[in-house]
């Protein structure tokens, strides 16, 4: 098999390796390539770091207290909103 | 720590129940509306009609999947129909277009990433316009798969497609953005490696 070849035979199997579902077999076959590709090993690496940045921006990430206010409000359940000020809700 | 929602306590309509599920799944649901839209309003229009229809419609709630599946299935289906909506008449959502090569053009090494307090205004611009360049159905897998932390089976569940198909969109969604944001985050005076 050409290197090219060899490269893209590997990538569909890149999801599966990056969250650790791949055989144990592939697993090795495709680390021993990376080994010797510094392409694959670049495409492997900055794909879990857009994974990561995605990760860490999202996990983060607060709704606004107005959007909260709004929502309870339609929801009618004004009396259980909890404020960042206030740690207890009114009526829980 | 999520709480336990007690399905039977909602299907009495108990309001400490509905508001205990709102407080657990409004972070969540409104950060997936955001990328998914791209727009504030329509982001807060999703959370809202979600919540509704998760209490009008909690009886028929089967159990068939987990709850948090189900208000995944039903905010999206709300997201989906808004971005239908801005569309013009006739067209459909942008789907993937599988013949598409993917063989990475952009390979170069980052620069390591900065911890999570440091992400500037400037880098989370950065991500969401990238993930707004995405396919609408692949936009769908990779906010529930990867931001959400869904596994394929609920992904797929929660998109009413099968996980042979969440596996394909999802690698095609992690390769794409990660080309997006190639020209970002690579190392300054790094060359793409042929």
């Amino acid at each position: 098999m050409s290197h090219e070849h060899e490269c893209s035979h590997y990538l569909p199997e890149l999801s599966d390796y990056l969250d650790g579902e791949l055989s144990p077999e592939l697993c090795a076959e495709l680390e021993r390539h990376m080994a010797e590709c510094e392409k694959c090993r670049i495409v492997v690496d900055t794909t879990r770091k857009t994974i990561e940045l995605y990760q860490s921006s999202s996990d983060s990430q607060k709704t606004p207290s107005d959007v909260k206010e709004r929502l309870y409000k339609r929801l009618d359940l004004e009396g259980f909103l909890i404020q960042p000020d206030k740690p207890e809700a009114n009526d829980r | 720590m999520q709480p336990e929602i007690n399905v039977g306590r909602l299907i009495q309509h108990d309001r400490r129940e509905y508001a205990a599920l709102v407080e657990a799944y409004t972070d969540k649901l409104y950060r997936m509306a955001l990328r998914m839209t791209g727009n504030e309003q329509d982001a807060e229009d999703v959370l809202q009609e979600t919540f509704i229809k998760v209490f009008r419609n909690i009886e028929g709630f089967k159990g068939n999947s987990s709850l948090s599946t189900w208000i995944y299935r039903i905010a999206m289906n709300e997201a989906f129909m808004l971005l239908r909506k801005h569309k013009p008449e006739g067209y459909s959502l942008d789907d993937d277009h599988e013949d598409d090569d993917l063989t990475p053009r952009e390979v170069a090494s980052w620069d390591p990433l900065p911890e999570e307090s440091l992400m500037s205004m400037e880098m989370n611009h950065h991500l969401s316009d990238a993930i707004l360049r995405l396919p609408e159905t692949l936009r769908g897998v990779f906010l529930l798969r990867d931001t959400e932390h869904l596994s394929v089976k609920e992904t797929a569940d929660a998109l009413g497609i099968t996980e042979g198909t969440v596996k394909i969109r999802l690698l095609r969604a992690r390769l794409k953005l990660r080309e997006y944001l190639n020209r970002y985050f690579r190392e300054p005076g790094k060359e793409n490696i042929s």
